[in-house]
């Protein structure tokens, strides 16, 4: 059984040095990673963005209800547990938007009449909350070993009053802006998997941010990437 | 012999129908169903609309109410709305505690309004930290036959549009709220937000307006709510294929038509309606 693997990483781009409030399309908040965490699912990753935390567990492919069964794939379910309280009809919209994302890229016919169970708590929330689950359930998928014909990660960008872009906002960040987009993207070729908006923008911006979602994708593909390695090699 | 293929293959099916560039129903990929609207139909409610998409039809009907503003944000109201899928409206709903498509679409809804600042909620306050309105408005869905999003934000709006509250003014004296029936206002309502919705096939068709059949068969949905000066309230798509940049341009220029369309169409069930 291999122990947990930790691994460290600061993603900056040519300019940036500081997570934090940068100018437009700039650094990216400080990532962490940690796989096979738990020992009961079949696969788990915790994901650190800046002091956002989500704590991810995958079981599957595993025994599915007659009712829930679909005769030629694995049915998905994503649970997510918020950090207080009962969960309610907003994390029911993000499960929604987050099982989408991963039918979209786990290869489910290869297990046909099976059920693969995504189970995500938020463990602290600190800005982009929605884009650390994606980035965790990925990783957490990964490690599971579930067949997938991609990657995908997750990016919010936020505009203020003035149009400036800032992406990985922090939540006094994200409270202050005019419009918050946070996107999914495939590692294959940067495809626009899943996409939620809160706030007014104009069609410009939403091209200029999905550019730069785009371009921070990169690093996070490159971090899994290193994350990965990083564990398979020891072993 | 057309049946049973369906019934065997309803994708190679319906993909015969793509090649040649239209649909089961006889509609061009970007053509929309006949959008009809009905303003008013609920004589107990203080607002209501009932929309049909060709065959979804959506009633949404509101009531306004007192209540004390929030403590955080003492000059505001509420607007409160909740979708309702029945299981009249298809088998696949069952009754009883709502499922998931219901309690998205609400939390679509709730988005929209948020976003798009529809009503401002300052409108709605009566009597700073003592007295607000709140609006309750209740979208039930007669008839699901696909695109349930466009159905809700138009009957949203058409139903936001025809409510009439009555002034309240509070007696110094009493510190009771007298309402004034006879004197009845409409709400200030700042935009028009449109929502249009696509279904992606194969990763690279989009088709607009899809029915329940075609969503059934869709590899991915996208939703575009648009307000008159072009700017987007909500790009809601949960998954499914990859859409490149050039691809979500094509939906924003279909999303600016259908706009102007719609808007039409409001003006001309508000113009015609008698007024009370």
């Amino acid at each position: 059984v291999e122990g947990a693997m930790q691994t460290d990483a600061k993603i900056r781009t040519a300019g940036g040095t500081e997570p934090g409030p940068q100018g437009p399309g700039c650094s990216l908040r400080h990532f962490a990673c940690e796989q096979n965490l738990l020992s009961r699912p079949d696969g788990s990753a915790s994901f650190l963005q800046g002091d956002t935390s989500i704590l991810a567990g995958v079981y599957g492919p595993a025994e599915v209800k007659v009712s829930k069964e679909i005769f030629n794939k694995a049915t998905l379910e994503v649970i997510l547990r918020p950090k207080i309280g009962l969960p309610g009809v907003a994390e029911k919209s993000r499960e929604r938007l987050i099982r989408n994302t991963c039918e979209a890229v786990v290869l489910g016919t290869l297990h046909p009449r099976t059920s693969i169970t995504i189970v995500l708590q938020v463990v602290s929330d600190a800005g982009s909350l929605l884009a650390c689950c994606l980035n965790a359930a990925c990783i957490a998928l990964v490690d599971a070993g579930v067949p997938m014909r991609a990657l995908f990660c997750g990016v919010t960008c936020a505009l203020d009053s003035d149009g400036t872009l800032v992406l990985d906002p922090t939540a006094k960040q994200e409270k202050e802006a005019r419009a918050v987009l946070t996107f999914a993207l495939d590692s294959v070729d940067q495809k626009l998997l899943m996409s939620t908006t809160k706030g007014l923008y104009s069609d410009a911006e939403l091209q200029q941010c999905l550019a730069a979602a785009q371009a921070a994708s990169q690093h996070v593909f490159r971090f899994y990437r290193e994350s990965l390695q990083r564990r398979y090699s020891k072993s | 012999m057309a049946a049973g293929f369906k019934t065997v293959e309803p994708l190679e099916y319906f993909r015969r129908f793509l090649k040649e560039n239209c649909r089961p129903d006889g509609r061009e990929l970007g053509e929309f169903r006949t959008t009809t609207v009905n303003i008013g139909s609920i004589s107990t409610a203080d607002g209501s609309a009932l929309v049909k998409l060709g065959n979804t039809t959506v009633i949404c009907g509101i009531k306004a109410e007192f209540a004390a503003p929030p403590t955080d944000a003492p000059n505001k109201g509420y607007v409160v709305p909740n979708v309702d899928l029945p299981p009249l409206c298809s088998s696949r709903f069952r009754s009883g505690p709502p499922g998931e498509e219901a309690q998205v679409a609400s939390q679509f809804i709730a988005d929209v309004i948020e976003n798009s600042q529809i009503i401002q909620k300052e409108d709605l306050c009566i009597s700073p930290g003592k007295l607000a309105w709140v609006l309750y408005c209740d979208l039930i869905c007669l008839d699901y036959d696909g695109n349930i999003l466009d159905a809700c934000t138009f009957a949203l709006l058409a139903a936001l549009k025809n409510v009439q509250l009555p002034e309240v003014t509070i007696n110094e004296e009493t510190a009771l709220a007298e309402v004034n029936l006879k004197k009845q206002s409409y709400l200030n309502i700042r935009t028009h937000p449109v929502a249009t919705s696509f279904a992606v096939f194969d990763d690279t068709l989009l088709i607009v307006d899809p029915t329940g059949e075609e969503e059934h068969l869709a590899t991915g949905t996208l939703t575009v709510v648009m307000d008159e000066e072009g700017k987007l309230c909500c790009l809601h798509k949960p998954g499914g294929s990859g859409l490149t940049g050039a691809k979500l341009q094509d939906c924003m220029s279909r999303a600016v038509t259908r706009h102007k369309e719609v808007k039409k169409l409001m003006d001309e069930v508000i113009k015609s309606m008698k007024p009370k």
